[in-house]
């Protein structure tokens, strides 16, 4: 169908897709205007003359100085970022030579092991937060970020390990034999070929599990107990909610500063994003 | 330079598949020979095997004075070109071929001449800053076979190198590998499918089939003398024709719409049921009635240019005639068809071998 009427375009492309970009970025938008909208027009009522709830006439930062000033915010963010890098860096680490593994080597129980793996990773972290409890109090690491650092791989190296398994997988094994014939061992040509062939999918592995870490809500909220120890999901929400007084405008503002991260770490990767999940080297 | 022994080689793999069943070989320092087979005959199975890519379950390779089954591949002192080329995506076409030299520890500037010599000889030398995906196939071909030549490796092994290329590029390749051959003066172990491949790079050929060799030898010795029917059915082309014939007590063999004298080496086989196998050049239109020769009626015509094809039945069998050119013949023209005495091949019709 090269010759499309355009009235179809517009009908079975353009409107769904914008419908559904309005739906995913509201949001965000919505925790935008929140975050920079005075006091005075947040807890007045929708009914009153002039109200505008989908925009602000008097952009104020007053949200943000507040967050920064009255709350540990800058020490969650720091926190946070911590955590997030060496726990990812761990499970990066673990899943590739798991991956690797799990993808090249033949030994017995390699597919047992495979999908062993991967039931770890569906074991529901809710389930899960009870034993390693017990486990970081025998370690002594309750309210200190190894706690984090060392559980947050239990879920991150089972997924960077089957997405790296994947990726790997699609590598053409030619590569590597040829390698070894080039005089690497098994090892350096993993390590010299396999792996800088692979980068996008271990940059991808990497952004998830960055993702995943900077988000998470219930390890951090179970380990953690001082309010400088905590991190942004768990800091805005325990110490921005007193009682049954929600801090919208800080609250708010929290989110969107914990956000930006994260987005930017999506838009410098992104290219190597798509390939990472769509996979394979040609050539 | 070395000679490769291959002595009672078997390769069964985990799941009881017997890939490679006592193969024997013995190439010849400075050799080039071709493994040639259908597809699961073993013929890839057994390079990895030398190249050691894959573990040998039972059987000696030897690589010049040294048995090598149980080196590492990085120790046995060999290149391979793969059919995908297998070029490492993330490097340039320098450090493609200068890998191998520099995980062996080679100076920097005796790196860079080994490279520049090897990219020289192959005409790649522009290319040499070029990641493996901005060349064509050819290129491509041209750095995975200069990534084997720059180590001055005692034997090349070549699995399929040319199959992924176009059917021009392949004869242009074919011609230059074989040049190669006899400028670096190093033995060669070629698998292919392509029996031509076999035909005009080996020194010598084997045919493999069921993981097993059925025949080594010289290209014209495997057409001339083949030492069985599958042999014989595999290498030519088009085919050799083959149809089933009895022997009479006259020594006369015969089948619907051919009766033929065979030779005095047959004449014990009388009362038998053969095959007897006919290439298509030794078929020519009868002049008159010249014996032996029999009458049929052609199916279809391929006229190739420097020679035509006539496809026919006969005897319960499809079989193809080589003509001259000149000939005019057309489909379902009734002909006569002379047959060359000297031509002849037999088979045993149960075993295939040949008699």
């Amino acid at each position: 169908m090269l010759i499309e009427r355009k009235w179809k375009k517009w009908l079975y492309f353009y409107l769904p897709m914008a419908a559904f970009i309005v739906f995913t970025l509201f949001p965000f938008y919505w925790m935008a205007v929140t975050a920079f909208r005075p006091d005075a027009e947040l807890y007045a009522t929708w009914r009153q003359p002039n109200a505008a709830p989908l925009w602000t006439l008097h952009p104020t930062f007053e949200h943000v100085i507040g967050l920064m000033k009255t709350t540990a915010f800058p020490t969650w963010m720091w926190n946070t970022m911590a955590i997030a890098i060496v726990s990812t860096a761990i499970s990066l680490v673990c899943g590739m030579f798991a991956g690797y593994a799990l993808a090249r080597l033949k030994f017995r129980g390699s597919e047992f092991l495979g999908t062993a793996i991967f039931i770890t990773y569906l074991v529901p972290q809710t389930l899960l937060f009870i034993p390693l409890a017990d486990i970081v109090r025998d370690l002594r690491l309750g309210n200190t970020p190894w706690a984090l650092m060392l559980t947050y791989p239990t879920f991150l190296i089972p997924f960077c390990t089957w997405l790296l398994m994947g990726y790997f997988k699609t590598i053409p094994k030619e590569l590597e034999e040829c390698a070894r014939i080039d005089g690497a061992t098994r090892f350096g040509a993993m390590v010299r070929i396999i792996f800088p062939v692979a980068i996008p999918g271990i940059l991808s592995a990497g952004i998830f599990a960055f993702t995943l870490s900077w988000n998470e809500f219930i390890y951090a909220l179970v380990f953690m107990a001082s309010a400088d120890t905590k991190t942004v999901p768990v800091g805005v929400v325990s110490e921005l909610i007193r009682g049954d007084i929600f801090f919208w405008g800080q609250l708010m503002a929290g989110a969107l500063l914990g956000s930006v991260p994260v987005a930017l770490v999506y838009s410098f990767f992104v290219e190597y994003y798509v390939t990472g999940l769509t996979g394979s080297v040609k050539g | 330079m070395a000679n490769v022994t291959i002595r009672a080689l078997n390769k069964k793999y985990d799941n009881g598949f017997h890939a490679v069943k006592d193969v024997n070989l013995e190439i010849r320092d400075r050799e080039f020979v071709v493994l040639v087979g259908p597809s699961g005959c073993g013929k890839t199975t057994t390079l990895r095997m030398v190249a050691g890519l894959e573990e040998i379950t039972s059987g000696e390779i030897r690589i010049g004075e040294r048995i090598v089954n149980d080196l590492p591949p990085m120790d046995r002192d060999i290149a391979m070109v793969f059919q995908n080329y297998a070029l490492y995506p993330h490097k340039t076409v320098f450090d493609n071929m200068a890998f191998g030299l520099q995980m062996r520890g080679y100076e920097k500037t005796d790196t860079a001449k080994r490279v520049r010599e090897a990219a020289e000889m192959l005409g790649i030398e522009l290319l040499l800053e070029r990641k493996p995906r901005q060349l064509s196939g050819g290129q491509r071909q041209r750095v995975a076979v200069g990534r084997a030549i720059v180590r001055h490796p005692q034997v090349f092994l070549f699995d399929e190198p040319l199959s992924n290329l176009d059917a021009q590029l392949r004869v242009q390749m074919r011609v230059e590998l074989k040049r190669l051959h006899e400028r670096l003066e190093t033995t060669a172990i070629y698998v292919t499918h392509d029996q031509v491949e076999a035909m005009t790079l080996g020194d010598r050929v084997v045919v493999m089939k069921d993981g097993r060799v059925q025949q080594m030898g010289e290209p014209l010795e495997l057409y001339g003398k083949p030492a069985n029917k599958f042999v014989a059915g595999f290498i030519g082309s088009p085919a050799m024709n083959f149809v089933d014939v009895s022997i009479g007590n006259d020594g006369i063999a015969e089948t619907e719409g051919l009766r033929l004298q065979v030779p005095e080496r047959i004449r014990s086989r009388s009362g038998q049921r053969l095959t007897l196998g006919v290439r298509p050049e030794a078929l020519r239109i009868a002049n008159g009635a010249e014996q032996p020769s029999f009458a049929t009626t052609v199916d279809v015509v391929e006229p190739l240019g420097n020679e035509i094809l006539l496809n026919f039945r006969t005897g319960g069998a499809s079989m193809v005639a080589r003509v001259d050119p000149g000939l005019r013949v057309k489909a379902h023209d009734h002909i006569r068809l002379a047959l060359d005495p000297q031509r002849l091949h037999f088979f045993d019709a149960a075993s295939g071998a040949a008699l």
